[in-house]
């Protein structure tokens, strides 16, 4: 590389970053973002039921996980949201990613629902609930179908791109050496559609726990988005942001956990 | 994949995909007024017939309206939300994540707070917006403006990553300054990136509002659901439902034009 006199000159992010600084800025803006949100509570500029300090809300987590609020202590209220999203992401990956794999085999099946999906693609998953409640009650299935609104587009979409992207020649020679149709399903286009319907399937789990905390808030009777919508109610804002805090806590580790299963597909498989 | 066209019969060709496409949009309708109207095989609480929901649709569109204005009020309104906070978010978050792009000291500064911040959804925000700005029109900006906020920053900054070297390196040959090269250099290459982002946080933009607004509001089109929800009028439901499609579908398109005229070197996608 050429050496660099001017900082950015060969472009962005041309600076090189010794590692060791790196590390002091990020540790630095971690420090920041909690000093910032630790101050303006202390300052007493806004009053602590608007922006509780961050050790209040440390403290109501530790307290909610002993003493029911809303009904419910933390680990219930949290088991209670992981299980509903768990059932509806099932529900939408076991029909969307068979409907997708077919719509990229059967060509009629293909042109048949597209349309049908392209009318409903613009309708906002939360737009459902009103329709959800009045179908299946605001017990369990209302919320279920929300989540699987939420998340059956792109479970769809992936297993259909990964269908459409295997290449023509793999299955003309599957069908060549005798196999059949259903062979051939499973045994060149499922495999060879695995990496785009696991791609999908992290952005769908992501919108399907997206769409669960929307639903919650609106209509059932425990989990985190009602945890949050009664400490709302009862202007206790400790107990909403510890519900934030909870939905992060298993947005990331939804996310860290399908990474890691993508990696490892690409590891066995070898595709970049 | 080339579309066949088959010979209409009447001189010209017609694809075999819009024909199909017509025979299903048209059968699902058929199959829906004779499910609940032809042959009423549904109750009507379930599911209204397609009469119904023209008879709510005239009732919400004239006079008095529905849920305390007409169609049109309430869209407009929704459509003024997420106007408001999607304008917010770009002007904010564009220069943000184009800052963190150029600087690997700015994205190592900032970056932690979007780790901490990113994994919880802006629909999670909805309850402390409350508490914070009210059931008015300020909470709801600001949810629409986190929506849409995270995915600019990201995608303004993957897009300046995505700026080939060689073209800033061709640029200072000639003697561009570091202004010079930004503006006509990392913007414009980071652009086609940054309308992806637009387009995803403008879809997921019209999801928090709705949610918003069925949450509390006193008008929009959330508020048009919660309100037929609550007195279980199911054609007013579909009416909002298909309202919330309309806007989406037309803020989209809005944004297709705008891409289209900003990044005008690229054929469309």
């Amino acid at each position: 590389m050429a050496k660099r006199r001017d900082r950015n000159f060969l472009g962005p992010a041309g600076t090189s970053l010794g590692l060791g600084e790196f590390w002091a800025l990020t540790a630095a803006g971690f420090v920041l973002f909690f000093a910032v949100w630790g101050g303006v509570a202390a300052s007493g500029w806004l009053p602590p039921n608007l922006l509780p300090s961050p050790l209040a809300v440390w403290d109501t987590l530790v307290r909610l996980w002993n003493q029911p609020f809303a009904g419910h202590v933390y680990a219930e209220h949290l088991s209670a949201s992981i299980q509903r999203f768990l059932m509806g992401w099932a529900i939408a990956v076991g029909i969307g990613v068979p409907l997708g794999l077919l719509m990229g085999w059967y060509r009629l099946l293909d042109e048949i629902v597209t349309p049908l999906f392209d009318a409903m693609r613009f309708v906002a998953p939360l737009a459902w609930v009103p329709l959800a409640a009045l179908w299946f009650g605001t017990g369990i299935g209302g919320p279920l179908l929300i989540i699987f609104v939420g998340s059956f587009a792109p479970c769809v979409i992936s297993a259909y791109r990964g269908a459409r992207l295997v290449e023509t020649r793999l299955v003309e020679a599957a069908q060549t050496l005798g196999a059949s149709s259903r062979q051939v399903m499973l045994h060149v286009l499922i495999p060879g559609a695995l990496p785009s319907i696991i791609a999908g399937l992290r952005v769908s789990a992501g919108l399907g726990w997206q769409s669960l905390v929307g639903s919650e808030l609106i209509v059932v009777g425990a989990g985190l988005g009602y945890l949050m919508v009664q400490g709302q109610g009862n202007l206790n804002t400790t107990v909403v942001i510890a519900g934030m805090v909870g939905i992060g806590v298993v947005g990331f580790a939804i996310d860290v956990l399908l990474r890691a299963v993508e990696a490892a597909f690409k590891r066995k498989w070898g595709q970049a | 994949m080339p579309t066949e066209a088959r010979s209409s019969g009447w001189g010209f060709a017609v694809p075999r995909r819009a024909v199909v496409g017509l025979a299903t949009v048209g059968g699902a309708l058929l199959l829906w007024w004779l499910a609940t109207s032809g042959l009423r095989l549904l109750n009507p609480l379930r599911l209204p017939s397609p009469q119904e929901v023209w008879a709510a649709f005239s009732q919400i569109s004239t006079g008095q309206g529905y849920g305390g204005a007409t169609l049109w009020q309430h869209a407009l309104h929704s459509l003024w939300l997420v106007a408001k906070g999607f304008a917010v978010a770009v002007a904010t978050g564009i220069p943000l994540g184009l800052l963190m792009g150029w600087s690997r000291r700015a994205e190592a500064l900032i970056n932690p707070i979007f780790l901490l911040l990113r994994p919880i959804p802006a629909l999670a925000w909805i309850p402390l917006a409350i508490v914070w700005f009210g059931l008015g029109d300020t909470g709801k900006v600001f949810v629409i403006w986190l929506t849409a906020f995270v995915p600019s920053v990201i995608n303004a900054f993957t897009g300046v990553r995505g700026v080939d070297p060689v073209l800033i390196a061709a640029a200072r040959t000639q003697g561009a300054s570091t202004a010079q090269v930004i503006r006509h250099v990392v913007v414009p290459g980071a652009m086609p990136m940054i309308f992806t982002g637009l387009r995803l946080s403008l879809q997921a933009s019209w999801t928090t509002l709705v949610a918003a607004e069925l949450v509390g509001a006193f008008f929009g089109l959330g508020r048009v659901l919660n309100v037929a929800g609550q007195d279980i009028f199911p054609g007013m439901i579909l009416v909002g439902m298909a309202a919330v499609a309309a806007c989406g579908a037309a803020t989209t398109w809005l944004l297709g034009r705008a891409e289209r005229r900003v990044v005008n070197w690229r054929p469309a996608v």
